[in-house]
């Protein structure tokens, strides 16, 4: 693979390949800070992979009190679905079941969009006839009774067609320590990048998969030349110096909130450099045939 | 650009009907034009040009430099723009309103924004009676916008309110909220007698409790709640005084129990 060396670290001269997705945000709050990030923990969890889990969800930031629409504490939560039928589906099932339940919990919509999705609008029945529609300042709101209070819900949430789903990085250490450290520098670094977030547990993951499989009806399987212990057994993407690999991947709610957290990723991975950290990166992609978005590597380099 | 200035000459011998000097329906005219239009409800005709010195201006700002009860129907209708009354009007100022924001310096008689659906209606005196209700025949009053009101409102306030929110810095007086369908009506001083009166649904909040309190509203406890700080947020955009009256504590009345009793009415604990 032909490369360039940025602070000892080998970046591929490839790109990433990232697919258009539907996507919504949510501010969730709650008394404290605590039960806000409960709320927005549960209501994300098993929110991995569009693969098996309908959706992608994850955390973009917490909210200090002046920064919601309520005066407390919250979570702004990022959710991916490949279609707007699987995403309104997801939404609802997921902020019924955590976040509705959640206490002192209540949900406001963070997206700005001319086409809405449904939250509380659908979450009102709840009520039972005893929830309360209340208008003001060109937003609704549902109140809907629960035995600490009320729930408060927005009724609708904007929804944006521009999401862009699959943003990654490989990342390629001598060990899974090293890997380890640099994959980490990078999930920090992208924490702090706003309108992304990475699905997968603490950000990362290491089952990286490839689309079909040896087997009938299986859809995605284990990313074999990136498997170090087939290296030799496989057509391998490996160097010789390459232990261990981490991925990172990334959705955004625009193309430039993907591209800006893959840089500040790799800049975190650059600047770690190849002795405590990656000896390579790299990205995945399906030959540039599927996905509409192409972010390369020596594009995004500090 | 410069606004469009009316002043009045003097005190007219009739009630106007100042429904057609709303921005939408003058931007593009000419001061010449502006001062043929017809204001008069009596069978005697009064232009524009005989009650008022028209100084030509962007139409989109109306100023009217007036203080007389005897105009009514200030704004009616308006969708954008904005009008400013330097003194006190007649009725029905800001009847039917779906856009724009108006500016009244004075007071006003009844019926301000009677049925309005939208945009902002400021009264920086008292208002009269039936504040956003419906003349009579209608079946719903305010049913969308703001209306801010700094000094005192009369009787049955907001009465058959659908949606929107009035906001009194001062007090009301009876049957405050009467008949409302739905919507927001918060009163910071204190309301006269019946405050909520056959309510079916929809949010009075009493900053300085009422009167005399009807028996059909049932003692719901005491809450701090999210809802209520969404609407103080709202609430101190347009008057800082009237949302401190919703940051605490408040005791929760559902009722009218004569009607449909979906309503509620928030009033301190004591």
């Amino acid at each position: 693979m032909r490369h360039v060396t940025a602070n000892g670290v080998r970046v591929d001269d490839t790109f990433a390949e990232a697919f258009g997705m539907r996507a919504t945000a949510l501010i969730v709050t709650a008394d404290n800070a605590r039960w806000a990030r409960r709320a927005a923990l549960t209501m994300t969890g098993f929110a991995t992979s569009v693969i098996g889990c309908g959706c992608e969800a994850g955390i973009d930031r917490e909210l200090k009190e002046k920064e919601t629409p309520d005066g407390r504490p919250g979570v702004r939560v990022l959710l991916f679905a490949i279609s707007t039928k699987e995403l309104q589906k997801q939404l609802q099932t997921r902020v019924g079941q955590c976040v509705l339940t959640s206490v002192g919990s209540a949900c406001y919509a963070d997206l700005q969009a001319e086409e809405t999705l449904k939250l509380g609008g659908v979450l009102r029945y709840f009520g039972d006839g005893w929830q309360i529609s209340k208008r003001f300042g060109g937003r609704q709101y549902w109140r809907i009774p629960v035995m600490d209070g009320e729930f408060v819900c927005e009724a609708t949430t904007g929804l944006t067609k521009s999401a862009v789903g699959g943003g990654n990085l490989l990342i390629m250490g001598a060990s899974a320590g090293t890997a380890l450290a640099a994959a980490e520098a990078a999930v920090k670094a992208i924490d702090a990048v706003p309108d992304a977030i990475m699905p997968f547990p603490g950000g990362i993951v290491r089952s990286g998969s490839k689309v079909g499989s040896k087997y009938k009806g299986v859809a995605a399987s284990t990313n074999d030349a990136y498997c170090p212990t087939l290296r030799s057994t496989v057509k391998t993407a490996l160097d010789p110096d390459v232990g261990c690999v981490f991925e990172i991947v990334i959705d955004g709610l625009t193309a430039e909130a993907v591209a800006a957290a893959m840089r500040a990723g790799l800049a975190a991975i650059v600047k770690l450099g190849r002795k405590r950290g990656a000896v390579r990166v790299g990205a995945g992609n399906y030959g540039g045939k599927l996905g509409p978005h192409h972010f390369h590597l020596k594009d995004l380099l500090p | 650009m410069k606004p469009l200035v009316l002043t009045l000459k003097e005190r007219p011998a009739q009630r106007l009907d100042l429904s057609p000097l709303v921005p939408h329906r003058l931007i593009g005219k000419s001061a010449l034009d502006i001062a043929k239009l017809e204001l008069q409800t009596t069978r005697t005709r009064m232009t524009v040009g005989d009650a008022f010195r028209v100084r030509d201006g962007d139409a989109r700002e109306i100023r009217i430099e007036a203080d007389c009860d005897r105009l009514d129907q200030v704004g009616e209708g308006m969708t954008t723009g904005s009008i400013v009354v330097e003194g006190s009007v007649g009725s029905q100022a800001g009847r039917l309103m779906a856009g724009g924001h108006l500016t009244i310096k004075g007071g006003t008689g009844p019926w301000a924004g009677s049925g309005m659906a939208g945009g902002e209606i400021e009264i920086i005196g008292s208002a009269g009676d039936r504040l956003g209700g419906p003349l009579p025949g209608e079946t719903s009053g305010m049913r969308g916008g703001v209306v801010v009101v700094r000094g005192n409102v009369g009787d049955r306030a907001g009465d058959r309110m659908r949606r929107g929110v009035v906001i009194v810095e001062g007090g009301a007086g009876s049957h405050a909220g009467s008949r409302m369908i739905a919507g927001t009506l918060v009163v910071r001083r204190k309301a006269g007698a019946l405050p909520g009166y056959l309510m079916r649904r929809g949010t009075i909040i009493l900053g300085d409790g009422s009167d005399v309190l009807s028996p059909t509203f049932l003692d719901s406890g005491i809450h701090e709640l999210v809802a209520m700080r969404l609407l103080a947020a709202f609430v101190n955009d347009h008057s800082v005084k009237a949302a401190s009256a919703l940051r605490r504590p408040l005791r929760r009345l559902a009722g009218d129990m004569a009607v449909l009793g979906k309503g509620e009415l928030f009033c301190a604990p004591g």
